[in-house]
């Protein structure tokens, strides 16, 4: 074979694998689709479930997902953006900081049943927030921070040191400039981190089976209940053979969940491309 | 008159020994110029003066620089009105990427003037200051960057007028630029040193022969002659600066 047809081979094969990539995606979401649709109905998504998710809908799951993302991005935004700020910002390398990226990258690999398990034995019981939302949400944040603090930290690195010089050089302080110049240049891959960390705060079902997660049809009115999850609910009507489905269903209003944050992420890119 | 005024300035990036034993009078209403080869410490030496290298870690000062008779590296100095008071034009136009007008306007807000028509007539006064209000005033709601380079620096230098600084620092203003914009700048800082104390960086010596009235020569982090800029270009003292004028050397 000649080193044209090499290389024509080896862009095929590539080809190839860039297909696959896609195939796999529109595989898995279409059979999930296909599967689920049948499930869906306006009972299915405003109502409980009755007989263990045998019967009737899936709200108090919705809404619990909701309610554990949302707490988990509440209390991950602060940390993770502050943090960020400061490696950035207000401090040099020194050794801390490359501690603190260490310590966020190690975080990043840690498996998501390794936090479940922390957060039973350290919020739930020593911390005595019991199986509970903020037990829940704490834990994802806990999952999701280096997420949010690793997007941030490079946003707000991306931008360049002259307009940061400019601000200086008219007499703006730190704040300002980092409230003025950094902030608005960054918040979009900030706010892409975030949305990443919601998504998947949504998705995971290890750190709140142990934590949050009950399979009570209840709808939470405090922060200190427990609730249902999407993903633990899922799972419980799968393992247990309940209603495949249901299961189905379940899995497509999670997965359009959060295809909608990636869909938003997307938009964020965009428009960012076309300000610079 | 002199505005600024350095006597024994020693800088350190780390244990580089960037400039030495530096002495040297910046005059009120004039335009100091700084020349010498790539490298020499030119904008080192002008980051000095609005202590913009504070910014940069490792940095090491000794020395006094020292304005109106006040040593601006004093612990009880304000570095943010003192950056008000000695403001900077970089060599790469760096306007931010929002409108015109908000670019003029950054630095009045940041000083707390909040008056909408207030704004706008600093906006407008600041850009006919800077020779750019003919070209821009029906666009003013344009993102800068979509202005041509020489427009973009007319820009900054707009913006640095709006916060009322007595002395503008000039750090190769014109070398990202065509020479018809060059030109354009040229004349501006000619205009400027009615109501400013102007020093600027230039590796172009016809630049500084056209707009100086005092030139500095610079080598290897000293500053080697201070001169009126008609002596350093007739006359110069100093072999090395002769070389260096003549073409000789750099
Ligand atoms: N931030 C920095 N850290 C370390 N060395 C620097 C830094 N900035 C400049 N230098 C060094 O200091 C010397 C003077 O640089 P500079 O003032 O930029 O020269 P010029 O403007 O005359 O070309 C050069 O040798 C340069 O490499
Ligand atoms: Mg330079």
């Amino acid at each position: 074979m000649d080193r044209h047809h090499k290389d024509r081979l080896m862009k095929g094969v590539l080809w190839g694998a860039a297909l696959l990539t896609i195939a796999v995606l529109v595989l898995i979401v279409g059979f999930i689709v296909v599967k689920g649709a049948p499930a869906i109905s306006w009972e299915f998504l405003t109502e409980k479930p009755l007989r263990s998710g045998r019967l009737g809908g899936i709200w108090p799951a919705i809404l619990g997902t909701i309610y554990l993302a949302g707490l988990a991005v509440l209390v991950a935004t602060p940390i993770g953006v502050g943090g960020a700020l400061f490696l950035t910002e207000f401090t040099k390398e020194t050794k801390f900081t490359k501690l603190v990226r260490f310590g966020a990258d190690t975080l990043n690999g840690v498996p998501s049943i390794i936090f479940g398990l922390f957060g039973f034995a350290f919020l739930v019981f020593y911390m005595g927030f019991g199986i509970s939302i903020l037990s829940g949400g704490l834990t994802l944040a806990f999952m999701i921070l280096p997420t949010v603090f690793r997007t941030s930290e490079e946003a707000i690195r991306a931008v360049p040191r002259w307009d940061k010089e400019g601000s200086y050089a008219l007499g703006a302080t730190k704040l300002q400039t980092i409230w003025r110049v950094v902030l608005p240049q960054s918040i979009s891959g900030i706010v892409t981190g975030i949305i990443l960390g919601l998504g998947r705060a949504a998705g995971e079902t290890a750190p709140i089976i142990f934590t949050a997660a009950i399979l009570n049809p209840i709808i939470p009115s405090s922060i200190m209940h427990p609730t249902m999850a999407l993903p633990a609910h899922l799972y419980t009507l799968t393992s247990e053979g309940i209603s495949m489905e249901n299961a189905f269903g379940t899995a497509l209003v999670l997965i359009a969940m959060v295809l909608a944050f990636n869909f938003a992420i997307s938009i964020l890119r965009k428009k960012k491309a076309i300000r610079r | 008159m002199v505005k600024m005024e350095l006597s024994g300035v020693n800088l350190w990036y780390g244990d580089f020994h960037a400039l030495k034993d530096i002495d040297m009078k910046i005059y009120k209403n004039k335009v100091t110029a700084f020349i010498g080869p790539s490298g020499c410490g030119k904008s080192t030496l002008i980051r000095c003066l609005n202590r913009m290298n504070d910014l940069i870690d490792h940095v090491r000062i000794e020395g006094s620089i020292s304005m109106d008779g006040k040593n601006i590296y004093d612990k009880d100095v304000d570095v943010v009105t003192l950056r008000k008071n000695v403001g900077m034009v970089f060599q790469k136009p760096n306007p931010f990427p929002i409108n015109i007008h908000d670019n003029v306007a950054y630095g009045p807000r940041l000083h707390g003037v909040k008056d909408k028509k207030r704004l706008d007539e600093i906006v407008e006064e600041n850009l006919r200051g800077a020779a750019l209000w003919g070209e821009v005033h029906d666009i003013l709601d344009r993102n800068a960057m979509s202005l041509s380079g020489g427009q973009q620096q007319r820009l900054c230098i707009a913006r640095t007028l709006a916060v009322n600084p007595e002395v503008i620092l000039f750090d190769e203003p014109c070398s990202a630029l065509d020479p018809l914009s060059t030109g354009k700048i040229e004349d501006l800082i000619t205009q400027l040193k009615k109501d400013y104390t102007i020093v600027i960086v230039t590796h172009n010596m016809q630049q500084a022969a056209r707009i100086s009235d005092y030139t500095g020569y610079f080598y290897l982090g000293r500053l080697i002659e201070f001169n009126k800029t008609k002596k350093i270009f007739t006359n110069p003292d100093n072999k090395e600066t002769e070389n260096y004028i003549t073409g000789k050397f750099g």
